[in-house]
Formats: structure tokens, sequence, C-alpha cells
């Protein structure tokens, strides 16, 4: 009884389908976070909004990096810069392993001719200083997205507790599509007057940065940025939280978490240049969570992370 | 009588908890029933990816009614002790009997606790058992309060008897128990109710679901065994892996697939590897070439294909691990061949641990410790120290990088491909054993002295930073260590003396950790101490002062050169005694660990560590062996008896007139036969018992010692230590000093306990 499913065409085909799967589901679609973060998961919309009580959903694509990755557009799966499709509920509804599977269908998997398993994979960002437990999805094998329950984010106990799913587009796209290599999948329609396959869009700048990350990057450079947007980002939070311009209470936890962000990606990048020991990486590690800790210290402190007035004057 | 049926169904429990929770919820389920009365008749648990299961037999309907009597104070006692003793019982003034009792007249409370329902007894024990479930790792969902592995869905709790079946009233968290379940997560999804376990795992199974794991494991290893028969191959048994997969499916389905021709040049364990920790796939062998040559699978459904598409998925993501794997194995093919250097080179920036240094630092330590334990064990040096040189360059390749349960095999493949003698490829495969008290234990000598140099290294390393295993905490695995060292000696009967190869590689880790001190001069400066080969502490300090020396006239660096020599002349040499007199304690620690398991007693080998050459582990087991055989003997038996009644007269006789007894006997002041019969007794044992002493030959020595134990027993019997006569009293004591040395000379019987 396998129903012909509709199969999507392309890898933006496949993009589409989930924004508007997830829209109809009731998430508020985001667009992408502009900076440069090394997963869906750094996006203020899940780090900052996994935060606290008040109830959240967004679902968002977010291209993200990850400078040791680069292969200079030559190996079939791996990319410095590659895409995530991030969805995260709080608190997270009872059937969201329901709605998962629907989204699948959405992009053409049948569930009546594959074999979907959730197979254990906890979940830990030391950066983040952040844990949750949940699965890797795999399809026939294949390991299509990551499904975790939030417990901790910046060293808060998540309460509510947030769902997250992330999928790896581009994998998830080739598998649905039939595609070998990435740089050989159709990125619109393979019909389309001007049709364009992922190389044509990406392949020029694997290069770019694969140089740029592994031999070009100006070290020296990239430690004083990061020492400076460590420094930025405790500067900020150590303003008070009383606006004397506007007489409002308005605590900058989004710009101190930008810095937040941006040493993360410094620090990524460092890394890929080889300049980083392995007793330093820890020590960074343990810096950029410090900040990531602060900056959740702030926003459950702020409204959307559930402050309300009465608890200033408790 | 009324069965109980319990299910938890959540979501996808992790595969290698399910075994342990259905267990745990078991135990804590019927321990709790039979605390609050309720005994039953039999209990089963199963498990499955979404769901624990308990189903408990002839449960009795309710707990029995228990009556106590309390006794209370008497009746004239005044008012607030009868009111307290009314408030402890729980009972009113009138509900009181009143009894004789010898104090007089007294009250007495009759408590009755009635019999409780099943059922509610059921719901109060089920709720403390999901409150306090001890999953290794428990999460939070949503806004629940509860704690489970996985979000937990629903309850089924469901008592049956043959008047019925009767839905436990339970609610925790808003999910509220009822007699449903669901079937198969793609194949059966709707929830259907069941009345009793029977009927329960008939309609699971209707639905997809096979509810026992083991009969999911039988049916996944028959259909696996079977078609790898009828393609004339055999899978690669891996029980470990059955239950992991069991664990994964409801309905297992079992595929078998090829393994694409480009890879089947493979090494067949990176095969086996890759297979099993990526994708959780069996290995099917061909038994005739003993390659791995297809893969099986265990999907979690049928389809109308028959599996087709899931199979052709599963070989495309197979395809890419090992397009991966491959290219691992021929670029490190390539460097391997040109003789491994590479590989040790890049070790240099890979630390082993903060304080004993890089892997390459550590490679040149054990090489220089292979080359001197070789000619003690009979391998041959420049083997084993090139052995030592090459035998963990694979921890930088590629595949190990992937896959590091391979280090070691993919290192005797690389020395294969780089032309090193078979010897050496086999001591990269084999020095990192053994690992465990049943692993196998290498006896080719030059894969032995690697082993032991690589063990002895680690042990003395963290000895000498302080790192010592501590109560249940052991993180470096120092005591595996320590019993791998002890298995390689005594399996292959190798003699060593320990603490003299200990020595030499704690100066060595010293030497090193000061030269780490001075980080900017240390070259240089390591060199040339490491140039004099020095191995004892004596010599350290000779060095020491050498190369001040040398360095000193050196006009350069002569600032650096005063901070070196004046933490030279630091160097505190009592550690270094302290931490091998400890090492060697350890070892015989962890010896007498192994030794009790042959049936050989603690006491015994403390009774030979007093002996000289106990830093040599072969002798000291075969003489604790001899002791132990010997005591098991009448005549030991007696002997050790004869000998302790000698030394407590002796020791009290000494500690009395304050001078010890060891002047040797004379005969001539023998008054009785017996005493001139044990002087010539132990005139006869001792030079035998030297003998065989110095031949090693330890049975004989006992033997030697048994010949005394009738002339110790019928001295004793005959004669009183304790003679008036001075002289006399002095030459018996003499003599028993002569047993007590003679005796000695075999073991520290004083040591043996009883």
């Amino acid at each position: 009884m396998a129903t012909s499913i509709d199969k999507p065409r392309s890898f933006q085909e496949i993009i589409l389908r989930l924004q508007s799967y997830w829209a109809a589901k009731g998430c508020a679609i985001m667009q992408p976070y502009d900076m440069e973060v090394g997963a869906g998961t750094f996006h203020p919309a899940t780090t900052l909004r996994s935060l606290g009580s008040k109830p959240w959903a967004a679902a968002y694509v977010q291209p993200s990096r990850r400078p040791t990755d680069g292969r200079y557009g030559e190996n079939p799966n791996r990319l410095q810069h590659y895409y995530q499709y991030q969805v995260l509920i709080k608190p997270s509804p009872p059937d969201l392993q329901d709605l998962y599977l629907g989204s699948l269908e959405a992009i053409g998997i049948d569930m009546e001719m594959h074999d979907i398993r959730f197979v254990e994979d906890d979940w830990e960002s030391p950066t983040l200083g952040a844990w949750g437990l949940g699965w890797e999805v795999w399809c026939d094998g294949m390991e299509v997205s990551q499904f975790t329950y939030f417990q901790q984010v910046g060293g808060h106990d998540c309460h509510p507790v947030s769902g997250e799913l992330t999928y790896g587009l581009e994998r998830l796209a080739m598998y649905v599509l039939g595609i070998d290599h990435v740089m050989d999948m159709p990125y619109n329609d393979p019909q389309a007057p001007i049709a364009l396959k992922y190389g044509d869009v990406f392949r020029q700048t694997e290069e770019e940065y694969s140089r740029h990350n592994f031999d070009l990057a100006n070290t020296d450079m990239l430690l004083k940025h990061f020492e400076e947007a460590e420094a930025e980002c405790a500067a900020l939070l150590s303003a008070s939280f009383d606006d004397p311009k506007t007489g409002k209470r308005i605590i900058p936890a989004h710009p101190a978490y930008d810095q937040c962000i941006k040493a993360s990606h410094l620090f990524n990048l460092l890394d890929a240049r080889g300049v980083i020991s392995v007793t330093e990486r820890q020590a960074y590690i343990g810096r950029v969570r410090a900040l990531a800790k602060m900056c959740a210290d702030a926003f459950v402190q702020t409204e959307a992370g559930g402050w309300t007035p009465a608890e200033a004057t408790a | 009588m009324p069965d109980l049926l319990i299910e938890l169904f959540s979501e996808e429990i992790p595969a290698r908890m399910q075994a342990r929770a259905a267990a745990d919820l078991k135990a804590r389920m019927t321990d709790g029933l039979v605390e609050a009365g309720l005994t039953y008749a039999g209990a089963a648990a199963f498990h499955t990816p979404r769901r624990l299961t308990l189903a408990i037999e002839g449960l009795l309907e309710r707990s029995p009614t228990l009556r106590e009597e309390r006794k209370g104070p008497r009746v004239d006692a005044p008012e607030k002790a009868i009111e307290g003793f009314l408030r402890g019982a729980g009972v009113a003034k009138e509900d009181l009997k009143v009894q004789d009792d010898k104090k007089g007249q007294v009250y007495v409370a009759v408590i009755e606790k009635p019999g409780r329902e099943a059922a509610e007894i059921v719901a109060e024990v089920l709720g403390s058992v999901i409150n306090n479930f001890p999953w290794p790792k428990s999460m939070r969902w949503g806004s629940s309060g509860l704690k489970w592995v996985r979000p937990l869905h629903s309850i089924l709790c469901v008592l049956s008897s043959e008047a019925g079946t009767e839905v436990v009233p339970f609610e925790i968290e808003g999910i509220v128990a009822g007699d449903t379940t669901a079937g198969h997560r793609f194949m059966a999804p709707r929830r259907f109710s069941v009345t009793n376990f029977e009927d329960y795992a008939a309609k699971l199974k209707r639905a997809y679901v096979v509810l026992d794991a083991q009969e999911r494991a039988d049916h996944i290893w028959q259909d696996a065994t079977n078609m790898a028969f009828a393609a004339g191959l055999e899978v690669v048994e891996d029980k470990g892996l059955l239950s992991e997969v069991a664990g994964l499916v409801e309905w297992p389905v079992v595929l078998m697939g090829e393994i694409g021709s480009d890879f089947l040049g493979l090494p067949p364990e990176v095969l086996q590897t890759s297979m099993k920790e990526h994708q959780k796939f069996f290995s099917v062998r061909n038994a005739k070439t003993g390659r791995i040559e297809r893969f099986i699978t265990v999907a979690n459904r049928e389809t109308a294909d028959n599996g087709a598409t899931i199979l052709a998925g599963n070989q495309k993501v197979l395809a890419a691990r090992l397009s991966d794997a491959k290219f691992f194995w021929e670029n490190d093919l390539r460097i391997a061949a040109k003789g491994m250097e590479t590989w040790t080179e890049q070790l240099s920036n890979v630390t082993f641990h903060n304080k004993l240094g890089s892997q390459a630092a550590r490679i040149d330590r054990i090489a220089a410790l292979a080359r001197e334990i070789a000619p003690q064990i009979g391998a041959d040096a420049d083997l084993a120290e090139k052995a030592a040189r090459v035998a963990k360059a694979d921890l930088s390749s590629e595949m190990v990088y992937e896959f590091p349960e391979l280090q070691g095999l993919m290192g005797r493949y690389y020395a294969e491909a780089a032309g090193l003698p078979t010897e050496v490829a086999a001591a990269c495969q084999d020095h990192y054993s053994p690992l465990g008290p049943s692993d196998t234990v290498p006896t080719a000598p030059v894969s032995v002295a690697v082993a032991l140099a690589d063990k002895l290294d680690t042990l003395t390393g963290f000895w000498a930073i302080d790192e010592k295993p501590t109560g249940s905490k052991d993180p470096f695995a120092l005591r595996r260590a320590a019993l791998g060292v002890i298995r390689l000696l005594l399996v292959n009967g190798l003699r060593l003396e320990l603490k003299s190869t200990v020595q030499t590689a704690i100066v060595e880790h010293y030497n090193a950790l000061q030269f780490q001190i001075l980080e900017e001069i240390r070259k240089d400066e390591y060199t040339a101490m490491h140039q004099f080969g020095i191995k004892s502490y004596n010599q350290f300090k000779e060095v020491q002062s050498l190369v001040s020396e040398q360095l000193s006239l050196a006009s350069d660096k002569q600032n650096q050169q005063d901070t070196f020599i004046e933490k030279l002349g630091q160097i505190d040499l009592s550690n270094f005694v302290s931490d091998e007199d400890d090492l060697l304690s350890f070892f015989h620690d962890r010896l007498k660990v192994h030794l009790r398991d042959e049936g050989i007693r603690h006491d015994v080998i403390d009774a030979c560590l007093a002996m000289p050459g106990n830093d040599d582990i072969t002798l000291l087991t075969r003489r604790a062996q001899a002791l132990g055989d010997f005591l098991k003997t009448e005549e030991g038996e007696n002997l050790v008896q004869g000998f302790k009644r000698a030394n407590n007269i002796l020791s009290q006789a000494e500690e009395k007139d304050g001078v010890s007894y060891e002047f040797g006997a004379d005969k001539k002041f023998a008054e009785d036969p017996t005493e001139e019969a044990l002087f010539d007794a132990l005139q006869a044992a001792r030079p035998q018992i030297d003998a065989a002493m110095k031949a090693e030959d330890f049975a004989a020595s006992m033997g030697a010692m048994a010949a005394l134990r009738a002339p110790i027993d019928a001295f004793f019997e005959a004669v009183q230590v304790n003679s008036d006569k001075e002289i006399v009293r002095r030459n018996r004591l003499n003599l028993l000093s002569t047993i007590r040395s003679t005796c000695l000379a075999v073991a520290d019987l004083t040591k043996l306990e009883g």
C-alpha cells in the first residue's frame, strides 16, 4: 500500500516544505541569525528562548560554519558551511515524535517503505554549558536528525523543557534526492530555465573559505578579537539594568550574547588554524562557556526570559 | 488470586538500559508489594524499545489484617501517661482492655491494622517505584514534574482474575493508568485494550511487537544464520551486538546485504568494526577465506518491497562509511610503507599525560626499558627496542583515529606493510595484553619485553607523579597494569628482578620531570644526563654533579645553568626510594589478590615476602606455592606448631633476660637423648635446606625442614627448656634459636596465622 508520495526535486524545495510544514504546526518561522555560528542551536531563538518559563515555538534555517570541516569542496559529504534546519518548542509537546515523523513525510520519505529508528544519542555543548537527552534519528541506517530534550542551557535547568529538532539539511536532502556528492545536488528546480546545482552556488566559496580557514586567517587578529569579544560581553552585562535615558529596565542580554557567539566562532577559526593546543583547547571552551552562562543569567532576568515586574519588589 | 499486569510505555529507551530497567522494575515492585503484605506466586519482566512490562501471578487479593496487642501503663498511672499511651497507640480510652500483670493491673491496647485491597497497595508501590526509578540518566520533558529515561506516555495497570479485569486506580503527573497500550509505532500504532498478560502478549504480537527480548534475539540470530548458511557463509558471532540490536526493534526483520567489491580488500577487523560501530551490522564471513563478504542488518518493520528500499539505503550508507575506511587504510599503508617514522614523529605533539610528557617521550622510555628487560627474559634486545619504537606508531594513523579500538591490530598490519620483522609486527598487536584477568598473555619474547616495558613505564610514571590508585578510583587502570606484569612473568615463568627495573624506570621519570620544570633549557641538559645511562640512585647523584660541573664550564647561557644546577641540587632522592618500595608493595598486594584466586592464602605470601628476592614475582610465587602445599600436609602443619612453640618460648626468654640467644648451642651440654637427636637433625637439615634454597628447589627445602618435625616434637615431649641449671637452660634456648634460624631460612613462619 505504498502511497506514491510526491517527491521533492531540489534542495530548496525540501527547505520550503519544512518551512510550510512547521508553519502549519504553529511554529514562528524565523530567519537565520545574522552572525557566524557553528550550529542552529546558537541562534538566540534556541539558546536564549529555551530558558525561562515563557512558551515558545520557532523554526528556521541556520547557515552553520565549522571551519575544521572544510575540504575545498571535494569531499562528497563535508562542508565548512552548511545548513541546519532547527525547530524549538517549549514546552516540548507530548506528540513531538509524531510531529517530527510528519515532517519526514512532508519532505517525501514514505514511512511505509523506510525503517525509521530513534537511537540513543545524548547531546552536550561544552561551549554553551548545555546538555540534553534524546536520539539521533536513523532512516535506513542513515542519521537524518538530532532529537533532543534540553535539560540545561547556560548552566540553568530548563523549566519547562524544550524539545529541539535539528536536521542536517544537505545530508538529508542528498538522501531524499538520491545524490551521492553534495556538489551535484540540484539547488533549485532542475527544470528551471537556469538550473543551479549546489556546486554552482557553493563550490567556489568552499575553496575560498577552506584556504582562509586553514592558511590565511590572521591568527593574531583572531586572538585579539576573541579577547575583545570576551571583554565586551562582560562589560555589557556589568551595565546597570536600569537605562538612565529611558528610565526603563533594559538588560542587554542579546547584545552580550552576540559577543559570546563571536567568541565562539573565533575560537573555531583558531582551532582550524591549528594554533590551539590540546590543553589550551579546554581553557578556551571554558572561557566561551563562562560567557554563555553570563548571558543566560542575564536573559532569565528579562521579560522574555520569564522575569516579571513582581519579582523586582520581591 | 488475581494477576497483575503493568506496562510503562515511553519514547525509545536506550538499548543498553532496557534489560537492567526491566529487572529493577520487577525487583522494586515485588519488594514493595511484599513489604506491604502482598505476596505473590511468580513474576516476570519484559522490555522493548518503548515499554517496560511486569507480569505478576497469584497476588493476594488483599493484605492480611494485622493485630497487635500493646501493653500500656498501670490503671492507676497518672492521667498524662495514659493520654500519651493512647496517642501513641491511636486508640480511645474506652477501647482499652485491662489485664493483670506482674506490676498489677495494666491497660492493654488492641491495635488492628485492617488489610488493604491489592489495587490500593499496587497504586501506592507503583507511584513510589516510578518516582524513585534508578535510571543511569533520566530527564524531564514538557512541563511534567516526572523524571523518566525519556518521556513516559502511558501506563497500563490491571488486576485480572476469573471475575474479570479491573484497572488499578492510579494517576501520576496527569498520566492515568488504564487497560490499553499501543502496537508497533509504524505497523500498528492504534491503541487497544487488554485483559491479562496472555491477552496482552498475544495482541501485541498481532500488533507487530515481540515482547520478549530473548525471543527477538533468538529470531534475529536464527534468521541471520539461516540466510548466511544459504549463501554458503557464516555470521560472525557477537553477543553484545545481538542484545543491543534486539533492544532497537520491536518487530525484527533480518536483511542480508552486499559489501561493495571495492571494500573486500580491507582487513576483516576493519570491516567488522566499521559496520558494527557505525551501523550496528553483523558481519558475514566466508569460512574458507576468513574474509567478511556480506552484512546483516535488522530492520524494525516489514515493507511491501520486502525490505528492498531499506536494504538499498543501508548499503549506500555503508558504502559511504567504508569509502572513508578505505581512504584511511590506503593513506595509512602509504605512510607505513615508508617505515612509520612520520607517525612516531607526530606523537611528539600528542600529550600522554600533562606531567608525563608526550607519547613520543613515553615511547623513548619504553624503548630503553624494553632493551634493558630483553636480555633478562631471553628476548633480542635490538628487536625489543625496535618493536617498542613502532608499537604505538599506529596511534597517529587515520584508521586508529577513527576506530581507537583497532589500536595495536592496525599496528601489526602497518608494521607488516613496512617490512618489519614478524616479531616486531606481533609485538605491535600484543604489547597491550593482557588487558584483564582472563585476557590471553603474550608469550613471544619480544612481545613480552615490550608489554612489560609499557606497563612498568606507566606504573612508575604515575607513581613518580603521585597519581596512585585510591579506593575504588583507578583512572589510569594501574591495578590492571600491575596484574598484567604479574601475569606476563608468571605465565612465561620469567625471572625478573623488579626492584632494579623499577629503579631504572623511576629515575628516568624523575629525570624527565626535572627537565620539564626547566623547559627552556630542557633538551641539551636532558640529553647530557641521559647519555650517562643512569640506572640507580647512586649513579644519579654522581651524574648530577658531573653534569653540573660540565655545565658550569661552559660560559654561555650562564643564568640558565645556574638555575639548572640549583634545581638539580633540589632533587630529593628519598622520594625515589619510597616510590620504589611503595610500588613493590603494590605489586605484592596485586599478587596476593591474584594468588588468592588460585587458592594461596595471603599469610603464606606474607611468610615468603620476608625472604630475599621478593621482587622476583616468579620466584616469590613458586616459594608461596611450595609453602602452601607443605602446610596442607600433616608434617607441615605440625612442624609449624613446633616452630611456633620454640619461637614463643625463646621470645619470652629473650625478653625476660634481655639478651638474644643466637650464639650457637653446644651438643656437649645436652642431657637428654632427644636433645642430642635434635642437635643432629638440625645439623643435618641446615646444609640440605641451604643447598635446596640455593637451587631454588623449595619443595626440597620444605622436605628437609619437615624432617625436623619428629625430633622437635620428641624434644618438647621429653625436655623442660627452663632447666634449673642455668647453663643447660641457656644451651636449650640457643638450641631453640637454631630451630628458629633454620626454619626462617625457608620462610618467615612467624607470619603464618592460626
